[in-house]
């Protein structure tokens, strides 16, 4: 029986300024940052309130899995802006809003009212974005 | 915040936020906390409260919260427990060290010993805190550098 999701991935172009973004300006808490080689860290990230779930800020690099190619063609789709990373939660969408506006975080939409709740969207350092929403959007559903 | 309410006026957002900030910046000085309600908002009380929406605490709370995570940065970077403490706006340890515990569940000095010898044990053994797919895919379980163990 699977029961939680506790490691995921962001795809990220630089670990250093990934490292400032989440946790300068999102906020995030640092988990891990372990040296594996000269210019490749293990970097791990979580939201504030969820010790149990890491993001891993994964750099795109050519490796055994990431042959030259593959890592062009990935780093080329994350600046387009291809990847959405998925739902991040708050309190106040409002002030979270003002918030990360204040501290440089790119923001494709402000807060807008939708048929499933409010929303707004924004982008990481390297091209990722993120759905910010507050916390009753969906818990209300049957 | 509930669909009836109406869409929050913009300006006093702002204000809140940019007391939250204050605080972000300046949590190691002697922040007097009506200066700040004064700047943010005109009644003490009614900033308090709207603070208290917005974040969960009250100014208060949230600077004592910003201290003592900060203090854990700290003490995370090696600095000794009463330097943490200074520096994090305390004037006394012992309601620096009373707080911390009451707020991280166990003591300064503990919380220090925990993560450093946490640190040594990542640093001698790494692949063995990092996902075995992460590592396949990096190509370090290939670089027998990190497989050494004392298994």
């Amino acid at each position: 029986m699977i029961t939680k999701m506790t490691v995921t991935n962001i795809h990220v172009l630089d670990q250093d300024s990934a490292y400032d973004f989440y946790i300068n300006k999102l906020g995030f808490t640092l988990v891990d940052d372990i040296p594996m080689g000269p210019d490749t860290r293990w970097l791990t990230v979580s939201p504030p309130e969820q010790p149990d779930l890491q993001l891993v800020l994964f750099p795109v690099k050519v490796s055994k899995m990431f042959p030259k190619e593959t890592a062009d063609a990935l780093i080329k789709l994350i600046k387009q802006g291809i990847f959405g990373c998925g739902v991040l939660t708050c309190n106040d969408i409002f002030a979270t809003y003002e918030e990360l506006k204040a501290k440089g975080v790119e923001f494709i939409k402000p807060p807008t009212k939708e048929f499933y709740g409010t929303e707004a969207l924004f982008k990481d350092d390297s091209g990722n974005y993120f759905s910010l929403q507050p916390l009753n959007n969906f818990d209300q559903q049957p | 915040m509930s669909a009836a309410q109406e869409y929050p006026k913009v300006y006093l957002y702002r204000r809140i936020v940019q007391a939250k900030l204050f605080i972000d910046v300046n949590y190691a000085d002697k922040i007097d906390l009506d200066n700040i309600s004064d700047e943010a908002y005109f009644s003490k009380f009614h900033f308090i409260r709207l603070f208290k929406t917005v974040y969960g605490k009250t100014p208060h709370q949230y600077l004592k919260a910003t201290r003592i995570e900060k203090a854990k940065q700290l003490l995370r970077e090696g600095k000794p427990v009463s330097d943490a403490c200074f520096l994090v706006g305390f004037d006394s340890l012992s309601s620096f060290s009373g707080l911390f515990k009451r707020m991280v569940g166990q003591s300064a000095s503990a919380y220090a010993a925990h993560y450093q010898q946490n640190k040594e044990q990542k640093a001698k053994t790494p692949l063995a805190f990092i996902p075995g797919c992460y590592a396949y895919q990096h190509g370090w379980t290939e670089n027998s550098n990190f497989e050494e163990t004392d298994q």
